[in-house]
């Protein structure tokens, strides 16, 4: 069964069709590149599939169950996890305490645990449980040394990775990553390919990314999906995309 | 160092203080009027400490805290008079009894009015959200001037008097606590979350919608308890109390102190009531001196006094023993 599938999606916007009749499967431990230019219906497939929006025509399958009209937060325990073009971070809190917000669906104790935090109850070990995994992904992360740092005190490439990490917290089945290299200088974006490849590498988890960087996509992605004016025109390997007459069309005009 | 001595050190810390208090009555520093002024601080230390939970931390523009604060008076007032003239047993006992039980029912009546006015209105958003609070605080002041059960418009008498000095004291240190341990749980890292960023936070996991209600709630019932605390310190209840202009002081206060700081609101309650004193003389031109101190402070720290830093004792024992080490190695 597939890790994610689309049946005919499609979302209409007054009279404008964002996006129409996308169909598209993802497996486990895929890295799928979906690219188009300015205004191609990337983002808004993002939250299509996130439940932003609710889709007015087809349907959302994550392993086999459809989670059209789930609230977003529910998409996430269902596995689905992403990050945001424009980076957003909870500026005023520790990056330690960004990642432990992620961790928010996996505990349970209550209001009464929390204001009553008897010796050994779930409080101290739910904390100290997500008190450990937090600063192990940070340090997977090399972010070890910024754990008790303001997440707006970062550097730029730092936040994006925060962000990253923050979406990998909730633990994943598929991670989409929207325009992770947007503003980034190319050692920046050398770095952050890098850390996509250690993140397939340790980590459980296909990832759907969303770029205008073409030699990043064309350089890690085994599959790439174009889509202009909402539908997709191509599907294949980076060897195909390239030399496709549609793509080379939408993209420098004809 | 271990948690349980952390809790040791704030618990004496704060026992200290309530010593230091204590002594200065006994000895006559502090009369009377002196002690009502530290009481009334203590209630607004209570009440704006809860604006600051649902203003501060989870970032909703609240603007009729005094209604909650009405409901909590006027639930535990009418409950309280009732259970001294039921109760049989010793006076002590029964004070405290008496007290905890209005305290909480008056506290529970405010937070579901919290809740009845969250699930609508929290989908709004900044000045919209702060309108329909204010108009509810208002519904809630004309409501209870019409409901002459009650009391309509007259001031509610023979309230018993059960809080004193001893008795603000230690309910500060429980809401305070309360909402400090609540703040630094999984549900208090939700409700910052929502005030940071809304959609990342659902994005992440944290149903968004349900925190807004639960903080607003909670926010409601420590409301509602600073109400049933002023109605059994004064003894009575005055319903032109209750108006817009108390909730935009309680709103100063959070303001001036730090949004997302209780040591700030701590701070500010404290200034503002000594203040509050000192222009006695010029009482008409009061809301002008706080619109200035408030306009001062956009100005030249919009952060408020505290921005978000905590004090801690604990911080500062544990930095205390660290000097003392490296002085010791060096």
């Amino acid at each position: 069964m597939a890790l994610l599938e689309t049946k005919g999606l499609g979302i209409t916007f007054g009279g404008l069709r964002a996006v129409g009749d996308f169909e598209i499967t993802i497996g486990d431990h895929e890295l799928v590149g979906l690219i188009g230019p300015n205004g191609a219906g990337k983002t808004t497939l993002f939250n299509l599939l996130t439940g932003v929006y609710l889709p007015t025509d087809g349907d959302v399958l994550v392993e086999g169950k459809s989670v059209v009209g789930l609230k977003p937060y529910q998409i996430v325990e269902k596995g689905l996890s992403r990050t945001f073009q424009n980076i957003r971070l909870f500026k005023d809190m520790t990056v330690l305490d960004n990642v432990k917000v992620a961790f928010h669906h996996k505990m349970s104790y209550g209001t009464a645990n929390t204001l009553f935090r008897i010796p050994g109850s779930k409080y101290w070990k739910e904390e100290a449980d997500i008190d450990k995994k937090g600063r192990e992904l940070l340090a997977l992360f090399k972010m070890e040394d910024n754990v008790n740092d303001m997440a707006k005190n970062l550097p730029y490439g730092k936040q994006r990775k925060l962000e990253i990490a923050r979406a990998l917290a909730t633990e994943p089945k598929l991670l989409l990553l929207d325009e992770p290299a947007a503003g980034m200088n190319p050692q920046e974006t050398k770095e952050l390919m890098e850390t996509i490849h250690f993140i397939r590498e340790n980590f459980d988890v296909s990832i759907l990314l969303i770029e205008h960087d073409m030699s990043l996509v064309m350089g890690i992605c085994e599959r790439i999906i174009v889509i202009d004016y909402g539908v997709i025109i191509a599907k294949g390997t980076p060897e195909e995309i390239k030399k496709n007459e549609k793509v080379i069309g939408a993209y420098l005009g004809q | 160092m271990k948690k349980r001595v952390e809790y040791l050190i704030t618990t004496g810390g704060l026992t200290v203080l309530y010593l230091v208090i204590m002594l200065l009555i006994v000895v006559g520093v502090l009369n009377g009027y002196y002690v009502g002024v530290i009481i009334a601080i203590g209630i607004n230390i209570i009440v704006a400490s809860s604006l600051n939970l649902a203003t501060g931390f989870l970032g909703q523009l609240a603007l009729g805290h005094a209604g909650f604060m009405a409901i909590g008076a006027y639930g535990a007032a009418h409950l309280g008079k009732y259970l001294m003239a039921v109760l049989v047993m010793p006076d002590f006992i029964k004070g405290i009894i008496v007290l905890v039980s209005c305290l909480l029912f008056g506290g529970i009546l405010a937070a579901i009015a919290g809740l009845l006015i969250g699930i609508p209105s929290l989908r709004l958003r900044g000045d919209y959200l702060g309108i329909v609070t204010l108009g509810f605080g208002e519904i809630i002041r004309i409501s209870i001037f019409n409901i002459e059960a009650i009391g309509g418009a007259r001031t509610v008498l023979g309230i018993p008097k059960l809080v004193g000095i001893t008795q603000i004291f230690i309910l500060v240190a429980i809401v305070l606590a309360a909402l400090y341990l609540l703040v630094r749980s999984r549900h208090g890292r939700a409700i910052i979350s929502i005030r940071e960023d809304e959609i990342a936070a659902e994005a992440v996991g944290v149903p968004t919608t349900f925190y807004k209600v639960y903080g607003f709630a909670i926010s409601a019932f420590f409301a509602g308890i600073a109400g049933g605390t002023l109605a059994f310190y004064q003894g009575l209840i005055d319903p032109k109390k209750f108006t817009f202009m108390f909730s935009v002081e309680i709103f100063i206060i959070v303001v001036l102190g730090g949004m997302g700081s209780f040591t700030g609101t701590v701070i500010a309650a404290i200034l503002l009531g000594v203040m509050n004193e000192l222009l006695h003389a010029v009482d008409n031109w009061r809301m002008v001196i706080y619109a200035v101190v408030l306009i001062a402070m956009m100005i030249f720290r919009p952060k408020g006094l505290m921005g978000t830093y905590e004090f801690s004792l604990v911080k500062v024992v544990k930095d205390y023993i660290a000097k003392r080490k490296n002085q010791k190695t060096t």
